[in-house]
């Protein structure tokens, strides 16, 4: 699993990071979890607000902080 | 200073600090949640959808309207602005919503109410819309299309599978939203917010009666352009900035310099300009400050006019 945190490296997109970190830690799931800071690549995302969170390549959450049981719940099927 | 005792400025100080910091200070809980619970029916994806395919004029008006309340911080900037341009929103359009999202927000008027009274507020969100509009639509009329990076456009193909992930949202989920405004908005503004009540405080009980009045007084006419100026490099947010000015006016800045600094100081921002420098090239972002800059000095003069 690829998990992507999508934002140019504002306080909220480092807030969001470490959110995903302990969710990935809590689930105890193999993820892989990457920035994209770079805008052209943010763009590729088809996000208007950031932060955003794209797990596997399709935005799950964006324009928000998310807490860690949401992200928990979206680890765990 | 001249008429009051030493010991009656403290009093008069304090007085005024601890009337207004609890009053404000709830008042934004309440509005900003209340604001919270209304953007999660304007994500930013439907807000596109509604102004593509608007034409000018027509698409400035919603697209300043719809700032107001479509959630937006500085660091979405970019992603908003390409995601408009690409999916076919005119450059003017855009701009619109850009300038109003952060000149007319909720904290801003919050603080007007509370400490100004109704009639300024409204008449401080009434202006900024008329800035927002007319900018986004001079800007739209200079054609500055080409002063956008060309990357941009080059790979621009329409709105394609972008989804928005709040579709069938539960009203539990919205008033969450709010609360979470609430904790977001709240949590970072309230140290700004009673820092500038202390200092409009002191202001207000040690500051003698019209010592403003000569330098930044409707006599003066060059305190609207130097009000404008001195705004833009400062990086303070409304909730640090509205109660100092407040305090002011009493002591005899006229009302357009202040309304023209407050514009300044919370609608056009150095670091948003410079994030904007990735997308935009310089001249297109120097027209649009210079232009918005316009606007606001128009407001400031129109009113030190007529008050």
């Amino acid at each position: 699993m690829e998990i992507a945190i999508v934002g140019s490296g504002c306080a909220r997109c480092k807030q969001t990071a470490e959110v995903v970190r302990k969710a990935v830690e809590q689930a105890g799931v193999d993820a892989t979890i990457c920035k994209v800071e770079d805008i052209r690549e943010i763009m590729k995302f088809r996000v208007l607000t950031t932060p955003a969170v794209a797990i596997d390549g399709e935005v799950k959450i964006s324009g928000r902080v998310p807490t860690v049981e949401e992200i928990t719940s979206l680890l765990t099927p | 200073m001249l008429t009051l005792p030493p010991g009656k400025q403290l009093t008069s100080a304090l007085e005024f600090f601890l009337y207004e910091a609890p009053k404000v200070l709830m008042l934004l809980i309440l509005v900003v949640f209340a604001v919270g619970v209304v953007r999660s029916f304007f994500t930013a994806e439907r807000t596109r959808r509604i102004l593509s395919g608007k034409r000018e004029i027509v698409g400035n008006g919603m697209a300043a309207l719809l700032g107001t309340v479509t959630p937006f911080c500085s660091c979405s900037a970019v992603p908003l602005f390409l995601g408009f341009v690409t999916s076919g929103i005119p450059l003017g359009v855009t701009f619109s919503f850009l300038i109003s999202a952060p000149m007319v927000n909720e904290v801003a008027l919050v603080l007007l109410v509370g400490l100004f009274g109704w009639k300024i507020a409204a008449i401080y969100f009434g202006t900024g819309l008329a800035i927002a509009i007319a900018s986004g639509w001079a800007i739209g009329r200079l054609g500055m299309e080409k002063y956008v990076e060309e990357w941009v456009f080059a790979n621009a193909d329409g709105e394609g599978c972008a989804r928005s992930e709040e579709q069938d949202i539960t009203w539990e989920k919205r008033l969450r939203l709010g609360l979470d405004a609430v904790r977001d908005i709240v949590g970072k503004v309230w140290p700004y917010l009673l820092a500038g009540i202390a200092i409009g405080a002191g202001i207000h009980g040690y500051v003698p009666e019209n010592f403003m009045a000569s330098i930044m007084g409707s006599g003066a006419w060059w305190s609207v352009p130097l009000a404008v100026v001195l705004g833009i490099p400062m990086y303070s947010n409304a909730a640090g900035i509205i109660p100092v000015v407040q305090a002011l006016l009493e002591k005899g800045v006229a009302l357009g310099t202040a309304l023209a600094f407050m514009m300044s100081v919370i609608g056009l921002s150095l670091p948003e300009m410079i994030i904007l420098r990735k997308v935009l090239k310089t001249r297109l972002i120097a027209t649009f400050a210079g232009v918005v800059g316009t606007g606001i000095l128009i407001v400031g003069f129109l009113f030190n006019l007529v008050m």
